[in-house]
């Protein structure tokens, strides 16, 4: 059966949402299962840090699919995938001031200035926060030109995202390199010389197939 | 199994909170936290699922989940023991994992018996201890104590041991020796997490020896009146109160009295961020986060960190005239 491009258009825009959808379905879950450790704030947490994460670097492995595999399928999810990760990014800033420290401004600022993850966290947060808001195809009508360049600091934001693992492991950095490789790596591929390499290279070796699927 | 009960600092009966009290609050507790989750979450279930008691779908064995007795429900300060299947579930400890939530599976098949620990260095008598000489040797007393790990959470826990200073005066260190070094098995095969790199293992502490000959600092065999579990350092432990809790090494095979300051695992290998001392100390930040205050477990919120965890009356003295920013 051959499905037609909407059709697998759809099924991968729905295939994002629910996955982008399992890590909260699964801290609810677990919540009114008791699965969330004993320490559950800090459960909830790690997960809202994580899929923000997860999330925050699929939307930006979009473009680079595109350049490497040409595939444009994925390039409708990075608003979704963005937004996702926003969600969960604000999830996890909320966990950290309301569940963690109660809304105690007091703590709440000795904590940001005394943890410096947590500062750089926020920065990512402030960052993606205008992005966030400019998502609407309304947004982008009236921003014009601005808008691609307002959305540029994404990299920014997923930049410290990964400083802000980096800062609050406790020695053991595999978690934050991986990370930071794939990121390291998607960011390379937008710089525009190897960009246009790599989209050579790719176009040579489907001439290659065509030629030898033609003869 | 000779057992005499008793806590750690002895307390007016007045300060301890009934128990009808002490689990309305715990009801309270968990009221709270679910109202504020699903208010977070914006979660459209029932709100009785909430009393699911924590840990019913893991699986294991009952008798392992169930508590041993213990003589009060508070710590000197009025605040609950937490629950034994939280002290028994959330455990950091390296040699198995990193996630303080497996490593009570991963531990499950520690073998602890036999285990002799070796007690040596500078002293008159070394000698080596097997479990059982430690257990009936020494008496064993309860002992209610806070516990507050460098990540800023903290439980109240009622241990099963013996003061160290017991068994250093059966020892009899030099006049020379002026600290305690101790090691952790090294056992790789058991202890998968001592493959990795990063850590010079095994695990290795130390204390200075008026330290370490303090009354508060103990020897733990057990916990919620039954023997330690793999996870919480079996088959003994050390438990020093008012430092982090990383300072507590557990599954001790070795004990030295020497006359340098050893160099612990975690100076190893952050020395700018774990000093040797490690004293709970609010107004000393970790250089990554503030030590200011700490999430009780089983509470939402915080609260606020106390210096030397609380036993500053005790123990500030082992410190006097020394700069804590300096011998963190």
């Amino acid at each position: 059966m051959k499905l037609d491009r909407k059709t697998k258009a759809n099924i991968l825009r729905w295939t994002a949402h629910v996955v982008a959808l399992l890590p909260l379905a699964i801290i609810i879950w677990r919540y009114y299962t008791g699965q969330l450790t004993a320490d559950p704030i800090r459960d909830i947490t790690l997960r809202t840090g994580w899929a923000a994460i997860v999330l925050l670097v699929a939307s930006l492995a979009c473009t680079p699919l595109n350049i490497v595999f040409g595939w444009k399928q994925v390039l409708p999810l990075r608003r979704p995938l963005g937004l996702y990760a926003f969600l969960y990014v604000s999830l996890h800033l909320l966990t950290f001031v309301y569940l963690d420290y109660g809304l105690v401004w007091g703590l709440i600022q000795e904590a940001i200035f005394d943890k410096r993850y947590a500062l750089v966290g926020l920065a990512a947060f402030l960052i993606l926060l205008p992005l966030a808001l400019t998502s609407s195809k309304w947004s982008m009508r009236k921003l014009g030109k601005n808008w691609k360049r307002l959305h540029k600091w994404v990299y920014l934001a997923g930049v410290l995202a990964v400083v802000h693992y980096f800062w609050l492991v406790k020695n053991v950095y595999t978690q934050p390199i991986i990370f930071a490789v794939i990121l390291g790596g998607l960011l390379l591929l937008r710089v525009s010389p190897v960009k246009q390499q790599v989209i050579r290279w790719r176009q040579a070796a489907r001439k290659r197939l065509r030629v030898l699927t033609t003869s | 199994m000779l057992i005499k009960k008793r806590t750690g600092i002895e307390i007016p009966s007045s300060e301890i909170t009934p128990e009808h009290l002490y689990h309305s609050r715990r009801q309270f507790m968990k009221g709270a936290a679910a109202l504020s989750a699903s208010a977070l979450l914006a979660a459209a279930c029932s709100p009785q699922a909430a009393d699911v008691p924590r840990g019913s779908a893991d699986s294991g064995d009952a008798a392992d989940q169930a508590p041993g007795e213990v003589s009060t429900t508070t710590d000197e300060l009025g605040d609950p023991l937490n629950d034994y299947d939280d002290v028994i579930s959330y455990n950091n400890y390296y040699e198995f994992t990193t996630d303080k939530d497996t490593v009570a599976f991963m531990a499950e098949d520690f073998v602890t018996s036999p285990w002799q620990v070796e007690v040596g260095g500078m002293v008159r008598n070394p000698g080596v201890y097997d479990i059982e000489d430690l257990r009936t040797k020494f008496d064993q007393e309860e002992r209610i104590y806070r516990l507050r790990c460098v990540e800023a959470w903290s439980m109240v826990i009622p241990w099963m041991g013996f003061p160290l200073s017991k068994l250093l005066a059966e020892v009899e260190p030099f006049p020379e020796a002026t600290h305690v070094r101790f090691e952790t098995i090294y056992d790789p095969e058991q202890l998968p997490g001592q493959k990795r790199g990063g850590f010079k293992w095994p695990y290795v502490e130390g204390l200075r020896l008026d330290e370490a000959q303090h009354d508060l600092a103990i020897l733990a065999t057990g916990l919620y009146g039954k023997e330690l579990l793999p996870q919480n350092g079996a088959p003994v432990r050390l438990v020093v109160p008012w430092k982090y809790g990383f300072k507590s090494i557990k599954s001790i095979v070795k004990i030295e009295l020497v006359d340098y300051q050893p160099t612990s695992l975690w100076m190893d290998a952050a020395p700018n961020e774990y000093g040797f001392y490690a004293n709970v100390n609010p107004e000393v930040p970790h250089p990554r986060w503030s030590q200011a205050t700490e999430r009780r477990i089983g509470e939402l919120g915080r609260r606020e960190t106390l210096k030397f965890n609380g036993y500053e009356e005790q123990v500030a003295g082992l410190y006097a005239g020394e700069d804590l920013r300096e011998n963190f």
